[in-house]
């Protein structure tokens, strides 16, 4: 097990270095530069800002310059917000994306699971027809278009919930809602096909001659057995969140770091969408690696000890 | 043989599946009884129905099955009229069943102690220490050797033949009246089949419980059943003692199966198939069944259903053969030899069977 850790934390680096790597190239070929008023500045005092962000020097150097800084665990200052580190900016912002993404994800899979169970159990009925179509719309319809209906309907026509801002709780409602909608669509669809397959097992017809209720075979035998392969969604999940969450961040100005994201590619603010790049990845793999060792944990035929076969 | 009491007692059963291609006449008026104690095989090959007569037994049919007509009786009352909930109560308590592949009827992802405990916890109202407690009297009981060290133990870390005495720990903790076993030792290796085996006849002497066991195997069922009851497409085609059966077959389906089985007389080469396939029944035949693969079909078997002819008090058989106008014709070789031997051993065991008929 400690070795497999290792392994797989060697990975992750290595993972995050070609993100790096690749994301500083593309980064450098988009069109612009991070000077707002270009048209108004002498050519000196061009070269003298360029000089003093280090973006004089050849491409390549400016690599190495900025691979150096990450080993010794600087991200950079960022040029948008005076020289404000990078590392600050993602730290300051990480609180209200940490927390939209965390209900999001909650909601979606608890809702997801029952939608899809609730399909899976009553087969061929309306309720699983209705749950398809829901969930058909949930991935059909894409995050921004529900979040521009949520915040029409539920907040400027009703009024019930806040329309844009981040001061309170009834402020991530609707956010939570539109970044929800995705992945509960996808937890089920996927709880569902697999829990048919599971409800038509032969371990399940056991647990009927037992004498188990309805309940108790789905609870006690086929939730579980769904579940499983259920884990291995997570980081996909995860990962159409963090993209979603910065479209769903700007339509509702909640200050995270999505939005942040988005400003700072306008502006070709570099350091910044560096570091939040190597913080999506960073963030993206570590679930991954925590899905498989929870994978281990509730499966235990794949637990990786000495004694399994 | 003395009239003992019956546990269950089938009648007229019917039961039709509904597909998109019609109705399937599954099962086609089938009567049996279960005797306290006794082990009935149910024997037939794919599709006979043997199958769905059990899962009737359970109330665990398929959702596109009906049941037409019949009745199944289970302490006097009609397991049929039951609610699902009450069959709740019956199942894993009063009948249990076994299945057939013990790779995969056990839940992978629960210990097989909690497996075991889960119908005392259901049934006898347990709390989970004390019905993981009787689940290791039970591992004990069906020979898995260091049980204490293996309650916690997951499915995948037993072999197959352990996995079906798991099966059978679980059919058997609550101790019930009837164990239906669907053909428990297929899935399993022959040396592993004969341990299964033992272990089931030894488990039935000591939880007193009666079994009905359903194969295509005869081999399997002549040293395990006490009575067999021979199933084609949907029907009972001829039931008796295992004697009786093995011996003094009268049905030309039985004899079929009888010589498609290899036995220590068998010549090299001369073992048979039965001809042909069992009939769609979608459109089930007119008159009996068999009679289009039989050598032995007359006008009548094809215009007429044969009704049961007795042959002896417990040995009755559904072929117009037996009729007493019927032409008497020679079964094939092997069951010439079978009904010699059987003749021969009825005469010198007749005295010694008399005194227990009398009561």
């Amino acid at each position: 097990m400690r070795k497999y850790l290792l392994k797989r934390i060697f990975y992750l680096f290595l993972t995050l270095f070609i993100v790096a790597t690749v994301t500083f190239f593309l980064m450098k070929l988009m069109p612009g530069t991070p000077l707002q008023n270009e048209a108004k500045l002498t050519p000196s005092e061009k070269a003298a800002i360029l000089a003093q962000y280090g973006l004089d020097k050849p491409v390549w150097l400016q690599y190495f310059i900025y691979i150096g800084g990450i080993f010794k665990g600087s991200l950079g200052l960022s040029f948008q917000f005076s020289d404000q580190a990078v590392s600050y900016i993602i730290g300051s912002r990480m609180g209200p994306s940490m927390q939209l993404g965390g209900q999001a994800l909650i909601v979606g899979i608890i809702f997801g699971i029952i939608l899809g169970a609730i399909g899976a159990i009553r087969k061929d009925t309306w309720a699983d027809r209705l749950a398809t179509v829901l969930s058909i719309l949930g991935i059909a319809v894409p995050s921004f278009v529900l979040a521009i209906l949520l915040q029409y309907y539920l907040g400027l026509k009703t009024g019930w919930f806040p329309v844009a801002g981040w001061s309170g709780f009834a402020y991530t409602i609707l956010p939570t809602l539109a970044l929800a909608a995705s992945p509960l669509a996808e937890t089920a669809r996927f709880i569902r096909t697999d829990m048919v397959d599971v409800l038509s097992s032969d371990y399940i017809e056991l647990a009927k001659a037992k004498g188990l209720s309805k309940f108790g075979i789905v609870y006690h035998h086929a939730l579980r057995n769904s579940l499983i392969p259920m884990v291995t969604l997570i980081g996909p999940l995860a990962a159409a969140l963090m993209t979603g969450s910065m479209v769903v961040e700007n339509i509702f100005s909640v200050p995270g770091i999505g939005e942040q994201f988005v400003k700072s590619i306008l502006v070709n603010d570099y350091p910044t969408i560096m570091g939040v790049t190597i913080f999506y990845s960073a963030l993206l793999c570590l679930l991954l690696l925590l899905t498989d060792i929870v994978y281990g944990i509730i499966d235990p035929r794949i637990r990786l000890s000495g004694n399994g076969d | 043989m003395e009239q003992t009491e019956n546990v269950i007692e089938v009648r007229n059963l019917e039961i039709n599946f509904h597909t998109y291609a019609g109705e399937v006449k599954a099962i086609r008026d089938v009567s049996f009884d279960l005797r306290k104690g006794e082990t009935l095989a149910i024997v037939g090959e794919s599709g006979s129905g043997k199958s769905v007569t059990t899962r009737s037994l359970m109330g665990l049919l398929a959702p596109n099955a009906e049941i037409k007509r019949g009745s199944i009786m289970f302490h006097g009352e009609d397991i049929i009229k039951k609610s699902e909930k009450d069959m709740q109560h019956i199942r894993g308590k009063d009948i249990a069943m076994i299945f057939q592949d013990p790779m995969t009827s056990l839940d992978p992802t629960m210990r097989i102690g909690m497996q075991i405990a889960e119908p005392l916890m259901k049934h006898k109202g347990l709390k989970k220490k004390e019905a993981i407690a009787q689940a290791l009297e039970m591992l004990k009981l069906v020979g898995i050797t260091n049980p204490e060290g293996r309650i916690n133990d997951y499915p995948y870390q037993f072999s197959g033949g352990m996995r079906q005495r798991i099966v059978i720990a679980i059919a058997l903790v609550c101790y019930p009246e009837v164990l239906i076993a669907d053909e428990p030792t297929t899935a399993l290796d022959v040396t592993i089949q004969a341990q299964i085996l033992d272990l089931m006849k030894d488990l039935q002497n000591r939880i007193d419980t009666s079994i009905i066991f359903i194969t295509h195997d005869l081999g399997v069922v002549a040293g395990m059943a006490d009575r067999v009851a021979v199933m084609y497409a949907g029907k009972i085609v001829e039931y008796g003692t295992v004697d009786e059966i093995f011996f003094n077959p009268q049905h030309p389906y039985t004899w079929g199966l009888l010589n498609s089985m290899p036995t220590l007389d068998t010549e090299s080469g001369s073992l048979s198939a039965i001809p042909g396939t069992p009939p769609d029944l979608l459109e089930p035949p007119v008159g009996d069944a068999f009679a289009a693969r039989s050598d032995y079909a007359m006008k009548i078997d094809t215009e007429q259903e044969p009704p049961f002819f007795k042959v002896s008090d417990t040995h009755y058989a559904a072929t117009w053969l037996l009729h007493p106008d019927a032409p008497k014709v020679t079964p094939p070789d092997e069951i010439v030899r079978r009904q010699t031997k059987f003749a021969a051993m009825q005469k010198p065991e007749a005295p010694i069977q008399n005194p227990s008929t009398k009561e």
